[in-house]
């Protein structure tokens, strides 16, 4: 099944409930073979179907609770960071702690959470995720950038809980 | 001052998303500014520690059958719908079997490319880059003796533009590996050998240079070694080098 397990992790992060995020697959997949029809050849299936996967999330429960608050996006300059060559982030992924990192992508945001995964781990070009989130490559440019600060945020406060 | 404007597109440039002579000017410029390539480090380490711990959630088995039923059996309400949803399902299928094939090596193949990647840069921005420093292979060979299980050659050097600088211990996926590193013309290369059968992935012989990553490389296997030659000198030299390891060993 195409992108079976990636959508799955995808959906588990989307959700924080195993259970939620089978029901989310499988209800992509229905739509999406119910709807295969309107799948244009040559355009990006996977944009396609995590696109589907993505707007029924956002229809459930979850997803409404999950998106009823959210960031504001801001299109102006982004700040530029300091170089510092030591930071609480570069200490933490040394010790290589991923459970700090997945902490702190829990704790992001959805708006966040799904922007870096799709970009981190999906791998997607910004053109993929501009499709999947319906949002202008600007937009997703700008929302990269507050999810990255808003996790190396996140980390820092774990590092001084620490 | 002028660096500002370098790093608020670091990350952009790091995703790969800027025009292609921007990319190369960044190149160029992340080449020679120490503060820009330390930021670029840590951030490439960030992204990397992102993508192992978003890789979290495996379906089960159980699951994986329900939805393989689901997609199959779709109810039938007349012949030629039927099939319809048959010759659909199909469609998925083969586009599923061939996407996972692609993407079941592609990112594997990628990790092992960008981890060699930074084990070069990493290498190479600390102050004691070799534990063993010598230029004659016969005092850098016996010193990996005992520290990796295995045994490899190095090449003669005479009469080409090379020269060994050193090596040191080095690991990939906690596998333990010789790691060189060689000049030519003020370019740092670094040479990677690992057992073949350690490594977490399968790998095609053929040159390439790592997604998103300004170096060239060569890879390659022999002997049930699997040799990585990595640097920012050109196609050229890197394919010189790797004609010496591989008539050495």
């Amino acid at each position: 099944m195409p992108h079976f397990e990636r959508l799955y992790n995808f959906a588990c992060w989307l959700t924080h409930d195993r259970q939620e995020a089978e029901d989310l697959v499988q209800e992509t997949y229905a739509k999406a073979l119910k709807g295969f029809s309107s799948f244009r050849p040559g355009t990006n299936f996977r944009a396609w179907i995590y696109k589907i996967l993505r707007n029924t999330f956002l229809t459930s429960r979850t997803g409404l609770q999950a998106t009823s608050t959210v960031p504001l996006d801001f299109e102006g300059e982004e700040e530029v960071l300091p170089a510092v060559k030591e930071t609480p982030e570069s200490i933490l992924l040394r010790r290589s702690d991923g459970q700090l990192v997945q902490q702190a992508l829990e704790q992001l945001p959805v708006i966040y959470r799904e922007v870096l995964l799709l970009c981190e781990v999906e791998e997607m070009s910004y053109q993929e995720i501009s499709t999947v989130l319906a949002i202008p490559m600007g937009t997703v440019m700008s929302r990269l950038s507050r999810a990255r600060k808003s996790l190396g945020e996140g980390l820092r406060q774990e590092f001084q809980k620490g | 001052m002028v660096c500002e404007s370098w790093k608020a597109k670091l990350d952009t440039y790091l995703d790969g998303e800027l025009p292609d002579e921007e990319m190369r000017s960044f190149d160029a410029h992340v080449r020679s500014c120490q503060s820009c390539s330390a930021d670029a480090l840590a951030r490439v380490q960030m992204k990397r520690a992102i993508q192992v711990a978003g890789r979290r959630f495996v379906p089960g088995a159980e699951f994986r059958k329900k939805i393989q039923q689901s997609v199959v059996r779709k109810p039938q309400r007349s012949f030629r719908l039927g099939w319809m949803f048959a010759a659909t399902a199909a469609v998925v299928l083969v586009v599923g079997m061939l996407t996972s094939a692609y993407l079941g090596t592609r990112p594997g193949r990628d990790q092992v490319f960008s981890e060699i990647a930074d084990l070069h840069v990493a290498t190479l921005a600390s102050s004691s880059p070799v534990d063993v420093i010598s230029t004659d292979r016969h005092t850098v060979k016996p010193w990996f003796q005992g520290k990796i299980p295995f045994a490899f050659n190095l090449p003669e050097l005479q009469n080409s533009e090379f020269s060994l600088v050193g090596g040191r211990m080095t690991y990939l996926d906690q596998t333990p590996g010789a790691h060189l590193i060689y000049d030519v013309r003020k370019h740092h290369i670094s040479v990677f050998v690992f057992q073949e059968r350690s490594l977490p992935t399968r790998l095609d012989d053929h040159s390439l240079s790592p997604r998103k990553l300004p170096f060239n490389m060569q890879t390659w296997s022999q002997g049930g070694l699997r040799y990585f030659v990595i640097g920012d000198a050109s196609a050229s030299d890197i394919d010189s080098l790797a004609k010496l390891f591989k008539a050495a060993s």
